[in-house]
């Protein structure tokens, strides 16, 4: 089941690239969040996955032999919501420059870095 | 001794305050601390004549080696008293040469800075120390080369002389460390026992080399010469000092320093001998184009300089006798010339020879002081000149094989120099008066002391020569050659081979002085291509290192945002690919679960919802698709035990959706702006960049793993997190540390989001 969580890596960090490279601000954005879909994913796979046991103490007071590794969950948990920031300041981020600028295309915003001559 | 270096960059600190306090008082002090260096230096002359050496060691960085340890010998004395006496002179004389100058303060900063780093140079025993002082004299020259910063050549010339001694710089430094690795010590005096160790290595000839051209550049030799006629931008006090007396000879002195510890191979010997006698002549020989008498002196400290090399090359125990009287002559007397050349300038105006003549009435003083040095560096007895250039003459007589070859080229450099000294001595004083555009005055006191006291010296040392530094020279061939000689020095050896020779170069420089016009006439007919010019590479060297940084930036950095995506990822596929196919051979896949339905099924949705999201054609389809990648990444995780996992995701996918939704409701059209090829290219990279990732994955988990913090969670969670759902123990009680952090994070967000909507687009227009 791991080769399914592999090629759905691969996808969206492909796609998060291709999105990251493009020139549409909102594309940007959109690649940002597969990218951190992708990282949360790859953290969670490669902190080895389980079915079905999560990582719970039984009324027994112990943790199943296979059960799930609770640290690499709340790594990501804390990546998520962490990501959530990111992407609602870069969406109103966005607005705002689109509504002082009037474009949408960062090939236009470069001014400012361009080296003159 | 340290206090002897350090009083300089105190010195240097606190003289702004003191020029606040008095004027004057600030000057007369600058003139006095190099006067009670020369003083305390000539007080350890005995003990170094009785063949004493002192060291002494303070620590700066033990751990790595790296210590403050001076080491006084003969010719480290030598180089102090010449610091600190033309130190002297140039200061006093400063005084009245800037005056009025709104940054003579600064200018006073520099060059005590300079001389402080100087002293430490040639009394650095340490090699890493004796570096810092090397490079912290470069730094210092290039200040007070650019000291009329508002001129555009003094800052390309100040910027020209730091690059090429820096660069030079660079080369000692790599060569000193190799040193340092072949005999294990970073002390210099130990090297001297260890010739054999070092020029046995199998790293020697490359260390010589690196060490030579750090010699090289700062002294200004063939093919580095030309940023010294070029530093002739600095104010006068500057060229007498830094770039005449001290600076210049740095690079002589590494080469005399490591010449027990380096020499005695034919590749350090041949080096030196040749690139010596080319720049004798080759400079000298460049003088006679030149009418400003800054740029002469310049020429014939070129000359110098280059007899100064090739008598180390030759390295006989004449020619090293005859190394250390001709360079404390040069230092006096091409000093004294240098102030000269600044009084005059001063006092008339101009520099150019050809304006001037008949000045002897108006400045008799210095007039005096004027033909006492010429005379010394022509080699007219009774002056220390003559005994150098006697001595010169005689180490050249008796080298093998090329003995003749050798006088040839020394009498011919002395000819030039002959005539330089004519020029700038001589001439600027005698034959008509002619108007200046200043009315000529005799130089106040401050001006013409300095040069005075270095002009007698030249005379008392050259009539009392066996007497007065005998015994110290040698001494400082110890220092040179690792043995004790014992020619003496004398003024009179009688009438023989070498002062007729003396007669001839005199008069054929008489003779070049009346012909030179004749002469720059017909040189002005041949035309030289400048890619005989080593100064056309620096310059080429420059322009095109400027032109590849503009390039790289607007290559790199064009202000483009994807540009820099695409350098990152290209980076990363790059590095983490080499990586990969190094790490060699396939992963071993475990399939321990077969994939089940319903996992296809959502793996399946989300990779075309990915798709979909990247191919929308309208903002509105591409955010509802990747809302449903957020869902299924959160089902993703329902599937593989992640319950919160799967509930925050559900709760931030369905805000950013709306977020997303809510902002961009009002927008241009959703247009595809980039070119076909350029997508091309991305989808390559982007396709590379998943390819590597997923290959990534499969690497790790293919290796097994066992979590030890799993274990410890499972035992403490209950007991000390007093919480069953380990996930969220972690999160508020083993790292609530970080959790505090990320709520902090989320805060400063909400502000930023919050200011961003509120704020108005701009203070004028609302």
């Amino acid at each position: 089941m791991e080769v399914i969580l592999v090629i759905v890596i691969g996808v969206l960090y492909a796609s998060g690239l291709y999105m990251i490279l493009r020139r549409s601000f909102v594309k940007v954005i959109i690649g940002l969040i597969f990218l951190g879909h992708a990282a949360n994913l790859l953290i969670f796979t490669v902190g080895r996955i389980s079915k079905g046991i999560p990582a719970f103490i039984s009324i027994e007071g112990t943790l199943a032999e296979n059960a799930a590794d609770p640290l690499p969950q709340a790594l990501i948990l804390t990546a998520i919501v962490i990501g959530f920031g990111v992407q609602a300041f870069a969406i109103v981020l966005f607005k705002r420059a689109y509504q002082t600028t009037g474009t949408d295309d960062l090939d236009e915003l470069n001014t400012t870095d361009e080296l003159i001559q | 001794m340290l206090y002897a270096v350090v009083a300089g960059f105190i010195f240097a600190i606190f003289f702004p305050a003191a020029v606040r306090i008095n004027k004057q008082a600030g000057k007369i002090a600058a003139a006095v601390l190099p006067l009670g260096i020369f003083i305390y230096f000539a007080s350890f002359y005995n003990t170094i004549t009785e063949g004493n050496v002192i060291a002494q060691s303070y620590n700066w960085i033990p751990s790595l080696g790296i210590n403050l340890s001076f080491y006084l010998d003969g010719l480290s004395l030598t180089f102090a008293l010449i610091i600190s006496l033309v130190g002297f002179a140039v200061f006093l004389y400063t005084a009245s040469y800037m005056e009025g100058n709104k940054y003579i303060t600064r200018f006073y900063i520099y060059i005590t800075l300079f001389m402080a780093s100087m002293l430490g140079l040639v009394l650095s025993d340490n090699i890493i120390t004796m570096f810092v002082f090397w490079e912290l004299t470069s730094i210092s020259s290039y200040f007070l080369i650019g000291f009329n910063h508002d001129k555009e050549r003094s800052r390309i010339y100040a910027l020209q002389a730091l690059l090429i001694t820096g660069g030079g710089g660079l080369a000692l430094l790599a060569g000193l460390i190799i040193i340092a690795n072949i005999s294990g010590g970073w002390s210099i005096s130990s090297l001297a026992d260890l010739n054999e160790l070092i020029t046995g290595h199998k790293h020697y000839p490359i260390a010589a080399i690196l060490v030579l051209i750090g010699a090289f550049t700062k002294s200004a030799q063939f093919p580095f010469h030309f940023w010294l006629p070029n530093a002739m931008e600095a104010p006068t006090p500057v060229s007498a000092y830094l770039h005449s007396a001290t600076m210049v000879k740095a690079g002589i002195y590494l080469m005399a320093r490591m010449n027990p510890s380096l020499g005695g191979t034919d590749l350090w010997q041949h080096t030196i001998l040749i690139v010596g006698a080319v720049t004798m002549l080759f400079t000298a020989m460049l003088s006679l184009k030149q009418t400003d008498l800054k740029k002469l002196l310049a020429y014939s400290t070129l000359g110098v300089l280059g007899t100064l090399t090739m008598l180390l090359g030759i390295g006989s125990d004449l020619a090293i006798k005859a190394f250390m009287i001709y360079l404390i002559a040069h230092s006096l007397y091409k000093g004294t010339l240098f102030l000269i050349a600044g009084i005059i300038d001063h006092e008339t105006g101009t520099r150019d020879i050809t304006k001037l003549g008949g000045l002897r009435k108006l400045m008799p003083i210095t007039m005096v002081i004027a033909v006492l040095a010429s005379l010394s560096k022509m080699g007219i007895i009774p002056l220390i000149g003559f005994v150098g250039k006697e001595t010169v003459y005689a180490s050249a007589l008796e080298f093998e094989p090329f003995g003749t070859l050798l006088i040839i080229l020394a009498i011919a450099a002395n000819v030039f120099i002959v005539y330089i000294t004519i020029a700038v001595g001589f001439k600027p004083f005698f034959g008509k008066l002619k108007p200046t555009p200043k009315e000529p005055h005799e130089s106040p006191f401050k001006m013409w002391f300095g040069p005075m006291i270095l002009a007698l010296l030249g005379v008392v040392l050259g009539m009392f020569s066996s007497v007065v530094i005998n015994s110290l020279i040698n001494f400082t061939e110890i220092g040179v050659i690792n043995k004790k000689l014992n020619i003496p020095v004398k003024l009179w050896h009688g009438f023989n081979l070498e002062l007729a020779l003396s007669v001839l170069t005199v008069l054929l420089g008489v003779l070049l002085y009346f012909k030179r016009d004749n002469i720059v006439n017909t040189l002005n007919k041949i035309s030289f291509t400048k890619y005989v010019k080593p100064s056309y590479y620096y310059e080429f060297l420059l322009s095109s290192t400027l032109s590849f940084a503009k390039f790289q930036t607007k290559f790199l950095q064009n202000g483009n945002l994807s540009n820099y995506a695409a350098m990152i990822i290209v980076a990363t596929i790059f590095l983490g690919g080499l990586a990969l196919v190094s790490f060699g051979g396939a992963p071993n896949i475990d399939l321990t679960f077969a994939p089940t339905f319903a996992e296809v099924i959502i793996g399946i949705i989300l990779i075309l919802a990915a798709i979909s999201a990247v191919r929308a054609k309208s903002r509105l389809t591409a955010i509802v698709s990747v809302g449903v990648v957020g869902y299924s990444v959160a089902l993703i995780f329902i599937m593989y035990s992640a319950p919160d996992l799967a509930m925050t995701q559900f709760a931030i996918e369905t805000l950013t959706v709306i977020l997303f939704v809510l902002v961009i409701y009002r927008l241009p059209k959703y247009l595809p702006f980039s070119s076909m090829t350029r997508r091309i290219r991305d989808f390559i990279l982007a396709g590379l960049g998943g390819l590597l990732m997923s290959l990534i994955v499969l690497f790790i988990i293919a290796e097994p793993m066992t979590s030890e913090l799993k274990k410890y969670f499972g035992e403490n969670s209950l007991t000390i997190g007093k919480g069953r759902n380990i996930v969220n123990v972690i999160l508020v009680d083993f790292r609530a540390l970080d959790t505090m952090g990320e709520i902090a994070v989320l805060a400063i967000a909400a502000i930023g989001v919050y200011a961003l909507l509120k704020l108005k687009s701009n203070g004028s227009e609302k």
